[in-house]
């Protein structure tokens, strides 16, 4: 079903050899390809309107060049809108001038923020910071132990309080315990929830304003199909992420939705988490996102010959 | 073939057809819902060549009326049976599906919900950090015992002593969690068919149900998740979770027709009662509510 957008293209352009400018007509073939490669990847239906309007119009007329034939020259078109819309290369994380570097975790259920979390804690070990996590999720049953059972096997100690005080309170004094530890990095874990949840967001908003985060990320998941877009609004809303975690990119999902959250809230991705394995994560690189997206790794290849 | 066709051809197709009727804004109505709500553009597709051939036989123009067949048609296509026979004793039902999707949740909500009295549950998920806690938590919750060995266990020695307890205990039915696991991880779906034969081993004809859990905010890879735990795993059934969010779970659509697998409970939150048998005309006016 998943044809790369190469294959598409040279049907769409069938006949079409050599350099020149392409027609109107084969121009609205293309695009239509494009959409459908889009929409199959799960890129949300209002970005991939954005975004083959801009395709659609570089491809008309002017830029075109002699090395390329013009099913390339589209190709390479896209490819370009997809790296620029997903930002260049890779953001490296950034620690606050003064310690602790607080972290703050946040997302739907199921995502992968408690996974994360440990994953994180590892991540910044390696790079000589001493991390500490806080159990905030006072909701699904034994979220606490999960977090603590993963904070044993890396050593890493977490603050927790049980179910009963409030998530935003644990925040608070687990930040202080951090600092009063001398620990430099603390990760915040906090519990699943639906946007449509208008009191479980704004606790998101408390938590967040009783730990004071030097970053907050927002952990999605890459199946995520057309809602990432309302799901990232409304994160940003409440809880002014300033970047994502994107997760469980060891299966086979095109992941649509980086592109589409990237796309409308201008935040960009910055870790990838591809395992259940704590060591599995690292940080996004973007130039890889647009060939998994499209299914272009053939057609950069292609591109290159030319 | 159809799925390469593009969407908008498709439509723009049966727009032409209508063109001196009522609404061509309609029909773009009809592609973003469908699109938007995660049911792809095959499922799409198909669904609008049936009700544009349906309302040419029947000479059908006025959007209300196109409405109300769309409706019918997307119902017929999620049509299946819902029902979780319980005859068996004991009934055995194992949860599988990707990490993160509700299957333990889904677990405890379930004993809540069968109409049995005695409930067993079995801690499959041997790999995953509290992942037994939680279902004991559960278990508290609903009053289920659970029988569970310690984290890194065999996954099917835990299904193996289940099926033995249940047995002993008279236990009516028996729930087997397991690890969430990505369909494309040849090794853990292969321990997944190990888990179900062990199972059949000591209960023959069981387990009777296999649910596969599938979060409705998933996009077209859900196609993938069905095919390969369907085949892997024997699903019997999905239970579509998390419908209590923004998403609108159209892929439930695509996975009925594409897969053939019968969509039968939803979950619409994180409390015991939140847990209802699939309604396909429920299910598709919602998605054209808007419409
Ligand atoms: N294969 C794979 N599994 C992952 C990845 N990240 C997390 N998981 C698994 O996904 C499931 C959910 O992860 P959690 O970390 O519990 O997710 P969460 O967002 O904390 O969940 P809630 O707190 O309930 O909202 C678990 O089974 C994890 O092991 C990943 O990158 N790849
Ligand atoms: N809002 C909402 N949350 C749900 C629903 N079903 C499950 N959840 C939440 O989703 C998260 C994951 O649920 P689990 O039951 O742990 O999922 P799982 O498939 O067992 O996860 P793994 O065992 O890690 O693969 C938890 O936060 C649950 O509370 C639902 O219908 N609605
Ligand atoms: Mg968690
Ligand atoms: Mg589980």
């Amino acid at each position: 079903m998943f044809d790369t957008l190469s294959e598409r293209l040279n049907t769409a352009l069938e006949g079409v050899r050599g350099s020149g400018t392409l027609t109107e007509e084969q121009v609205k073939k293309v695009t239509r390809e494009i959409r459908l490669a889009l929409l199959e990847a799960d890129v949300n239906y209002n970005v991939v309107k954005e975004f083959v309007g801009r395709v659609r119009e570089r491809a008309t007329g002017a830029e075109v060049s002699k090395a390329l034939s013009p099913g390339q020259q589209v190709v390479k078109i896209v490819n370009e809108e997809l790296a620029n819309l997903m930002g260049g290369s890779a953001h490296k994380l950034s620690y606050a001038s003064r310690p602790p570097t607080v972290v703050m975790l946040a997302g739907l259920n199921g995502h992968g923020k408690t996974t994360a979390a440990g994953k994180l804690a590892l991540f910044v070990r390696k790079q000589g910071k001493n991390p500490f996590l806080v159990a905030c999720d006072t909701y699904r049953p034994a979220a606490v132990d999960q977090l603590k059972q993963i904070g044993r096997e890396l050593g890493v100690p977490v603050y927790d309080e049980g179910t009963d005080a409030a998530p935003e309170e644990i925040a608070e004094r687990g930040v202080k315990a951090a600092r009063d530890g001398g620990y430099d990095f603390v990760i915040v874990d906090t519990a699943g929830r639906q946007v449509v949840d208008t009191e479980m967001m704004e606790e998101l908003g408390r938590v967040r304003r009783a730990c004071r985060p030097h970053s907050v990320l927002l952990v999605l998941d890459v199946v995520t199909g057309q809602t990432a877009v309302e799901v990232a609004q409304a994160f940003q809303e409440y809880a002014d992420f300033d970047g994502m975690i994107l997760t469980k990119l060891d299966g086979d999902a095109r992941g649509g939705a980086a592109l589409s959250v990237v796309s409308v809230t201008g935040r960009p991705i910055k870790f990838a988490s591809e395992g259940e394995k704590m060591s599995e994560f690292d940080y996004f690189y973007p130039d890889r996102m647009a060939g998994r997206i499209l299914g272009m790794g053939d057609v950069l290849t292609l591109i290159e010959k030319a | 073939r159809r799925s390469r066709e593009s969407v908008v051809g498709q439509l723009n197709a049966a727009v032409a057809e209508f063109r001196d009727a009522d609404d061509e804004e309609f029909w773009e109505r009809v592609e973003e819902i469908l699109i938007a709500s995660d049911v792809g553009v095959p499922t799409t597709a198909k669904l609008v060549q049936r009700l544009e051939q349906e309302a040419l036989e029947k000479n059908i123009t006025g959007a209300g009326e196109l409405r109300r067949l769309l409706v019918e048609h997307a119902a017929r296509m999620l049509e299946g049976p819902v029902e979780i026979d319980l005859s068996h004793r004991p009934t055995v039902i194992l949860m599988v599906g990707v990490n993160g999707t509700g299957k333990t949740t889904t677990i405890g909500k379930l004993a809540r919900h069968l109409p049995a009295e005695k409930v067993m549950f079995a801690a499959g998920d041997t790999f995953r950090a509290a992942a037994i806690e939680q279902l004991q938590k559960w278990g508290e919750r609903v009053g289920a015992p659970v029988v569970a060995r310690e984290r890194g266990a065999d996954a099917a020695a835990v299904a193996h002593d289940a099926v033995e307890a249940a047995k002993r205990e008279g236990v009516e039915v028996l729930i087997v969690d397991t690890a969430g696991r990505l369909h494309t991880k040849i090794n853990l779906m292969a321990e997944l068919e190990k888990v179900r034969r062990v199972i059949g081993r000591q209960l023959p004809g069981a387990p009777h149900e296999v649910l596969l859990t599938v979060d409705a905010t998933t996009g077209q890879n859900g196609l993938r998740q069905a095919r390969m735990f369907k085949d892997v795993a024997g699903v019997t059934g999905v239970v579509l979770t998390k419908l209590d969010g923004t998403a609108k779970g159209g892929i439930a659509l695509a996975i009925a027709e594409e897969v053939g697998l019968p969509i039968k409970l939803v979950s619409v939150g994180e409390g015991v009662e939140d847990l209802h048998p699939f309604d396909a005309r429920q299910f598709a006016e919602a998605l054209f509510g808007e419409l």
